[in-house]
């Protein structure tokens, strides 16, 4: 195990050097226990500000984990434990005087499976900025809504029928709804866990334009089980493996070049 | 990283869609080194027949490249390679280039052996040209042997050496043009002979090309260094003596 973490070090010594982009999420020395499960250890990586980074790996790699412990999702599991430092421009997003909630408006996520409210399209873009307390008035609102919905490529889909059930969307118009509902609370990163496993090709092309456009105004953390997605739609890219951080560099290397022989093996596809 | 202690894919039709790859471009290899050797000796022994066949089996290298790129596309839609798998893929592809080029250039040797015959040919002309041609072979040999060892540093010495071929070439160049200025019955043959030696010193830089192509293939990096260069005849003056 200590050749592991000396070859990650050495890998993020050299990779921090040509992050492309001020880092916006730091996180160092990042250990996650479920009970006695020691899921991530010692994780270290920045994250550039308005860029998309990806996280490979293996399942039961730790990328989900590692994740969730960016907008404190963890916390929601009794048995879990998290040591380490993880910040956001400079501010300690572990720091006991921090409101959580707060925090999870600043960090929006998107799951695997698309899970809009059970209300209409309207009023799930319209909820978190509701309960922020974001909009003073219904045009405001309005304006909050149709912006988001446009964000995310729903707005000409959905125009004519706003108050229609949200549930009643296609896989991937579902999918951009839930980015959409992320997006209206103006967060400054959006987390996406496997965003695309559920929809088509042609659904998941559209996602992918929409990552590439948002990634204009955000900073992106993508889970995707998918090479080829993560070589499309990320600038940089970290490999995990046995819950450490085995390789991060810049995508294009990663996928052509990749340093250490595991990245190799999995991005080939010869994991034994 | 070298592939020889490479684990399998989980998918092995990928690791026969590879190898499939590597074998046909052997074939390839073994059989533009032929076209190459038999093209020389051709010229040498003013072979006509031999440079016929030599054309024929030209299609059969053409034919090859062509298996090579459908396969090698096929490959790459199917597969998605990445890291050593796509730097294998496009390498075949570029190494399949080069060996065509190859047989085309023997090919044009081969030609000019039919053009030639039963003209005046001085014996001692030719020395020459079989001189530098033994030492392109010696390059492609080795070269395409570094290939399958995916050996880099042979590879490299292989495309270092190309200087000497360089030089060669330009020397013969020279002698040619004198032996043209002392007997214009020398010029057809010796013009022949020309073209022939700068096929030769052509077959070389393929070889070289061939050479980064490997040092991609082992480093996942392209060669960026200016190779050591010899030929100098495009700048060289020859004066017509007077008196």
């Amino acid at each position: 195990m200590d050749a592991n973490v000396n070859a990650q070090t050495q890998t993020q010594g050299a990779a921090s050097a040509d992050l492309g982009g001020d880092p916006k999420i730091v996180a160092r020395n990042v250990n996650v226990y479920y009970g006695e499960k020691h899921a991530l250890k010692d994780v270290s990586i920045d994250m550039a500000e308005r860029s998309v980074t990806a996280f490979i790996g293996p399942s039961g790699c730790g990328k989900s984990t590692f994740l969730r412990c960016i907008n404190r999702m963890n916390d929601t599991i009794s048995i879990c434990r998290v040591t380490g430092k993880i910040t956001i421009d400079d501010y300690d997003i572990y720091d006991p005087s921090l409101d959580v909630v707060q925090l999870r408006a600043r960090v929006g996520m998107v799951f695997q499976k698309p899970n809009p409210f059970p209300k209409s399209i309207y009023e799930n873009v319209a909820y978190g900025p509701r309960i922020h307390g974001l909009a003073r008035s219904k045009a405001e609102m309005d304006e909050i809504v149709e912006d988001s919905l446009r964000k995310a490529s729903l707005w000409n889909e959905v125009k004519d029928r706003l108050n229609d059930g949200g549930t009643g969307l296609s896989g991937g118009q579902q999918q951009r709804l839930c980015i959409a509902r992320a997006i209206a609370v103006s967060p400054e990163v959006i987390l996406m866990d496997e965003p695309c496993s559920a929809l088509d090709p042609i659904a998941t092309a559209k996602i992918e334009e929409l990552i590439d456009e948002l990634r204009q105004n955000f900073t992106i953390v993508i889970v995707t089980h998918s090479m080829q997605q993560a070589a499309r739609v990320s600038q940089r890219t970290a490999f995990f493996h046995l819950g450490v951080i085995v390789e991060t560099g810049p995508t294009e290397q990663i996928f052509t070049s990749p340093n250490d022989r595991r990245t190799q093996d999995y991005i080939t596809g010869r994991f034994g | 990283m070298t592939t020889t202690t490479m684990p399998d894919h989980i998918v092995s039709a990928f690791d026969a869609d590879l190898k499939e790859l590597g074998d046909k471009l052997a074939e390839m290899g073994g059989l533009a080194e032929k076209l190459v050797a038999e093209s020389v000796d051709a010229l040498l022994t003013r072979d006509s027949p031999l440079a016929r066949r030599v054309i024929d089996w030209d299609r059969s290298i053409d034919r090859l490249q062509q298996e090579i790129e459908e396969r090698a596309i096929l490959t790459i839609a199917k597969r998605a390679p990445v890291a050593i798998d796509l730097r294998e893929v496009v390498a075949s592809l570029r190494i399949a280039n080069d060996l065509e080029r190859i047989g085309d250039l023997a090919k044009n040797i081969a030609k000019r052996v039919i053009a030639l015959d039963g003209q005046f040919q001085p014996p001692k002309l030719a020395h020459g040209v079989a001189h530098i041609a033994n030492l392109t072979l010696a390059q492609l040999k080795e070269v395409l042997d570094a290939y399958t060892q995916r050996d880099e540093a042979r590879a490299l010495e292989v495309w270092k050496r190309d200087g000497e071929i360089d030089q060669l070439y330009t020397s013969l160049f020279r002698e040619l043009l004198t032996y043209m200025m002392e007997d214009p019955r020398n010029i057809g043959f010796c013009a022949h002979l020309l073209f022939c030696a700068k096929n030769v010193e052509r077959i070389g830089d393929h070889a070289t090309n061939i050479a980064e192509t490997i040092y991609y293939l082992v480093n996942g990096t392209p060669l960026t260094e200016d190779r050591p260069k010899g030929d100098t005849s495009s700048s060289t003056k020859i004066e017509f003596p007077q008196g």
